[in-house]
C-alpha cells in the first residue's frame, strides 16, 4: 500500500489535533494502517501545536526533514516555519489569515507580510493550496471550524486516500452535535476550495 | 460508558497509546490505581479517574509519586492488581520506596509506569530511566506501538504477579502520544477487596530481613531472565548477517529503514520488548548469527554497552557500536530519516535521501513560545511582584504553567531543578546572598514537595517570601486535583486541606491571601511581606480560568477595549503585562475581544485608565 505523510501545523487552539485525530478514525475505518502523533503539554498554551498522520505501509509515527507528502498549515508563518518538512514534490495546504504571536506585539519580531509568505512558499514548492481558512469558518457561524476547513481541503486536493464521503461520516460519529451542521459546511467550502485550486 | 470499558473483544480502536495502556490495565483486572500526574503520562491516570466514577476500580491523586507509589504498594501487598503512573522525573521522587520495594515485593500484580521524555518536549531533564531497572533490579518491558502497549501492559501483570516483583513499564513521549490501532482483548473483573497476611520478617525491612530479601531479589532476577528468554516481544527478525538491536519507539524507524534500503533479506533485527534483565542466552544467538552490530536505542548507550560485555563473556568479538555512528546521539529523540541515513552509513549501502526544500530566503520568522493564556492570574501576580520588588530580587520558581514566567517579559524566574527546588532553594539563596528573595510555587506542587521546605525554612530561620500561586488546580498537566481543591466540581467528593492552615502549622507566622487580579490590594500585600523580618506567605488564589470554564465555575465577565481617545501609548499594558489578547495595529494597542476574558488586569495598570470593559 502507498505511503502518505501528513503533517499538520497550527496554533493551540485552532483544532489540528482534532483534525488529524479524525484522518486517523476515518483511516481505520477504511482498514488503512495509520497512526497519528501528537505533541501535548506545554503547546497547549497558544504555543506551536504539530501532529502528524501517516497512512500505508509505514511504522514510524512521526515524518522527518524533507519528508512530508503533504504540510496542512494553519496559520501562514507556521506553513512556512515547517517548510523543512517538504521536498519538491510535497503537497502544501495553507490558511492565509494570519495570527501573529504576542512576541511580534512586545517588538521580538516582526510578522511578515502575508502575500510574501505566499510568494515564497509558492517559489518552493510545486503545488500549494492557498484557502482562507478564518473567513470560511466565518461564513458557516462557526470560528471553531477551521479545522474542518483545513480537513475539507485536505480531502478535496486527493491527496489522501480517504473519500469525502467516509470523513464526514467520521465528522458526524466523532463531533459535537452542536456543531455538526456548521463542521460539515466549513469540511465542503474547504473541499470545493481545495478542488478548484 | 468510558470509551475504555467498551466489552467487545476483537473491535479495533483507535487509541491513545496511553488509553491503550489503561485498556491494557483494566484487561488485566486492574483493581486499584494512583499517580502523580505529569506529561506524558497524565492521559493514563485521568482514564482511570473517569473509569472509577463508573466501576469498582479505586483511584487517586496522591500528593507525589512517592506518596503514590507507596498507597499503591499497601494495595499491591494486599493482592490488587495495581498500576502507579508517573514520569520519568516522578521516579526520582518514588525511588526510595521502589528500591526495597524490590525487595519485599509484591502479592498482587503491580505495574509501574515511567514515561521517559527524550527531546524534553515538557521536561527539566531527559534522564533515561532503563537505569531505574538495573538500579532497583525490577524487570522491565518496553512496547513498540500501541497494540503493544496495550498488550504488554497486561502481560506486565501476569509476569508480576507470577515473580512477586513490581514490573517496570516503560514508554517514551513518543509512544505515550501516538494514536493507533489496538484490538481489544477481553475486561477481567474488579477486585474491590484484597486481604493483607501479616509477615513481619518478610515486610519489615529492617537489616536482618532486608539481608535475606536481596538474596531473593537476586533469585527472582534469575527467574526474570529465564522469563526474557522466551518472551514474545524480544525477537529476532530476518537472518541477514548485519545485525541490529533497537528497542521502544526506535523499532519502528528500524523497520522502516531497512524496509526503505531494501536490505531485509541482508539484515536480523533483535527486537527488545523485555529489556531486563537481559535475556543472555537470546543474544548470544543473536550475536553468532551476524557479522557486525548497530544499536539504535534512543538516549544512553545502555544496550550497546550491555550487548558489548555479553559480547565478550561469550568470547565474540564482532564489531558492536551505537552511540556516534551517523547521527546516533546520546540527546534528544530519533527520527525515521537519521536512522535510515545512520543505518546506510554503518552498514555502507549507497543511499540518496529525499532534498528538503531550500529554505534560503526565508525572512527570519517571529517566535511563537508558549505563553501564559489570557486572563491568567499568574500575571498578575508576576506584575504586582515586580513592581514592588522592581528587577533585583531573585525568584527562584518551580514546575507548573507558572515556569512560562521565565519569558520576557515578565521574567520572574531565576532558578529551577525540581518540584519543589523553589522553596528550598530559596533558604540558601537568602543565606548566601544579600539580595531579597521571592519565590514562586503552585499550589499543587506545594503539596508535592514544598511543604519540607517550608518547615525547613521556618526551622533555620531563614527570610523570604514565598508566593503559593493557587489556582485551583493542577493546570499544566490537564486540570487534575490536589489535596487543596475543591473537587465537588469534578463528581468526587475528597477532603479539602486549607492551604493558610497548613502554612500556619508549617510555623509560617506571616501569611497573606491575595486576590492577583486586585492589583492594588495585591501589591500592598507583597510590600506587608517585603517589610517582615522572617519568612512571609503570600497565598494568590484565583482559579485558573480554562479549569474555571470547563467547569462551569467562570464568572461572566465582558471583554476590555482600548478607548483611542485617552489611550497615550505609553504600552504598559503590553510591556508590563504581555497579555496574549493585546496587539499592536500599526502603533496602537488593541485588545481582541474574541480572546479577552475579562478580568480588568490591564484597566487596573493603565496610567491613562484608557482600557475600559466593552458596552
Amino acid at each position: 500500500m502507498e505511503t502518505k505523510r501528513v503533517v499538520f501545523v497550527g496554533v493551540g487552539g485552532q483544532g489540528n489535533l482534532l483534525a488529524s485525530r479524525l484522518l486517523g478514525e476515518a483511516a481505520l475505518s477504511l482498514g488503512i494502517p495509520v497512526v497519528v502523533s501528537e505533541i501535548h503539554g506545554m503547546a497547549q498554551r497558544g504555543g506551536i501545536v504539530e501532529s502528524a498522520v501517516l497512512m500505508g505501509d509505514v511504522n514510524s509515527p512521526i515524518v522527518s526533514k524533507g519528508e512530508a507528502d503533504v504540510l496542512v498549515g494553519f496559520e501562514p508563518v507556521e506553513t512556512l516555519r515547517a517548510l523543512g518538512k517538504c521536498n519538491n514534490e510535497t503537497l502544501v495546504i495553507t490558511n492565509t489569515h494570519p495570527l501573529p504571536p504576542f512576541t511580534v506585539s512586545v517588538g521580538q519580531g516582526t510578522y511578515p507580510p502575508v502575500d510574501e509568505m505566499l510568494n515564497l512558499i509558492q517559489a518552493k514548492i510545486k503545488r500549494v493550496i492557498a484557502l482562507d481558512g478564518d473567513a470560511m469558518a466565518a461564513e458557516v457561524g462557526n470560528p471553531l471550524s477551521l479545522n474542518m476547513v483545513m480537513l475539507g481541503a485536505l480531502i478535496g486536493s486527493g491527496s489522501v486516500p480517504v473519500k469525502a464521503e467516509t470523513m464526514k461520516k467520521t465528522i458526524e460519529e466523532l463531533t459535537k452535535r452542536a456543531f455538526l451542521e456548521s463542521n460539515l459546511k466549513a469540511f465542503d467550502l474547504g473541499y470545493d476550495s481545495a478542488k478548484m485550486q | 460508558m468510558h470509551k475504555l470499558l467498551t466489552d467487545a473483544p476483537g473491535k479495533e480502536m483507535l487509541l491513545l497509546g496511553n488509553e491503550a495502556i489503561a485498556r491494557g490495565a483494566l484487561e488485566a483486572g486492574l483493581s486499584f490505581a494512583t499517580c502523580y500526574p505529569g506529561t506524558p503520562s497524565s492521559e493514563i491516570p485521568e482514564q482511570f479517574f473517569r473509569i472509577s466514577q463508573e466501576t469498582d476500580l479505586y483511584f487517586e491523586y496522591s500528593t507525589n509519586e512517592k506518596v503514590a507509589l507507596e498507597v499503591g504498594a499497601g494495595a499491591a501487598v494486599s493482592g490488587l492488581r495495581t498500576m502507579v503512573t508517573m514520569k520519568h522525573v516522578g521516579v526520582n521522587v518514588a525511588a526510595d520506596p521502589l528500591m526495597t520495594l524490590a525487595y519485599s515485593g509484591i502479592k498482587g500484580g503491580m505495574v509501574i509506569v515511567t514515561a521517559d521524555d527524550p527531546y524534553l518536549f515538557s521536561s527539566q531533564n531527559e534522564q533515561d530511566n532503563r537505569y531505574y531497572a538495573r538500579l532497583s533490579g525490577l524487570p522491565m518491558l518496553e512496547p513498540t506501538n500501541t497494540q503493544e502497549m496495550k498488550d504488554l501492559t497486561k502481560a506486565a501483570f501476569d509476569l508480576s504477579e507470577e515473580l512477586k516483583l513490581p514490573v517496570l513499564l516503560r514508554t517514551t513521549t513518543r509512544l505515550n502520544h501516538i494514536r493507533g490501532k489496538v484490538e481489544l482483548g477481553q475486561l477481567q473483573p474488579i477486585t474491590p477487596k484484597g486481604d493483607f497476611q501479616k509477615n513481619p520478617f518478610h515486610f519489615v525491612a529492617i537489616p536482618a530481613v532486608s539481608r535475606k530479601l536481596h538474596k531473593l531479589l537476586l533469585e527472582k532476577y534469575d527467574q526474570a531472565m529465564a522469563k526474557a528468554e522466551k518472551w514474545p516481544t524480544n525477537q529476532i527478525i530476518g537472518n541477514g548477517k548485519w545485525g541490529i538491536v533497537t528497542n521502544g519507539v526506535s523499532f519502528n524507524y528500524v523497520s522502516d529503514a531497512i524496509s526503505d534500503l531494501g536490505i531485509s533479506d541482508k539484515v536480523s533485527i533483535l527486537k527488545m520488548g523485555f529489556s531486563w534483565p537481559l535475556p543472555k542466552g537470546l543474544i548470544k544467538q543473536f550475536l553468532e548469527q551476524v557479522d557486525k552490530v548497530l544499536v539504535v536505542e534512543e538516549l544512553e548507550p545502555i544496550m550497546e554497552n550491555d550487548f558489548k560485555a555479553i559480547a565478550q563473556e561469550f568470547g565474540i568479538t564482532i564489531p558492536i557500536k551505537g552511540k556516534g555512528v551517523g547521527e546516533l546521539s546520546r540527546l534528544f529523540e530519533y527520527d525515521p530519516g537519521m536512522v535510515r541515513r545512520s543505518i546506510a552509513q554503518y552498514f555502507d549501502i549507497p543511499y540518496k535521501a529525499l532534498e528538503p526544500v531550500d529554505l534560503s530566503g526565508i525572512p527570519e520568522l517571529p517566535g511563537r513560545p508558549p505563553n501564559l493564556c489570557p486572563g491568567c492570574p499568574h500575571r498578575a501576580t508576576y506584575y504586582a511582584v515586580k513592581e514592588v520588588y522592581g528587577e533585583d530580587a531573585i525568584h527562584p520558581s518551580d514546575i507548573g504553567c507558572y515556569t512560562l514566567g521565565v519569558l520576557p517579559p515578565i521574567s520572574m524566574a531565576d532558578y529551577l531543578i525540581c518540584m519543589g527546588s523553589s522553596v528550598s532553594s530559596s533558604c540558601g539563596f537568602s543565606r548566601a546572598t544579600d539580595k531579597k528573595v521571592v519565590s514562586f510555587i503552585g499550589d499543587s506542587t506545594f503539596f508535592h514537595s514544598g511543604i519540607t521546605g517550608l518547615v525547613n525554612a521556618v526551622h533555620n530561620n531563614h527570610k523570604f517570601t514565598l508566593v503559593i500561586l493557587d489556582n485551583g488546580t493542577t493546570a499544566m498537566t490537564g486540570h487534575q486535583p490536589h489535596p487543596g481543591v475543591d473537587t465537588r466540581p469534578l463528581g468526587v467528593e475528597r477532603t479539602r486541606i486549607s492551604l493558610e492552615d497548613l502554612v500556619r502549622g508549617c510555623g509560617v507566622k506571616d501569611v497573606h491571601v491575595v486576590k492577583p487580579l486586585k492589583v492594588k490590594k495585591t501589591m500592598e500585600a507583597v510590600k506587608a511581606a517585603m517589610e517582615y523580618d522572617g519568612i512571609s506567605v503570600i497565598i494568590s488564589r484565583e482559579l485558573c480560568p480554562l479549569f474555571a470554564k470547563a467547569t462551569g465555575q467562570a464568572k461572566k465577565a465582558r471583554p476590555f477595549y482600548v478607548n483611542l481617545n485617552k489611550c497615550k501609548n505609553h504600552r504598559d499594558c503590553i510591556n508590563k503585562i504581555a497579555c496574549p489578547a493585546m496587539y499592536l495595529e500599526g502603533e496602537q494597542v488593541k485588545i481582541n475581544p474574541n480572546l479577552c476574558i475579562g478580568c480588568a488586569v490591564c484597566a487596573q495598570i493603565c496610567p491613562e485608565n484608557a482600557i475600559l470593559p466593552a458596552k
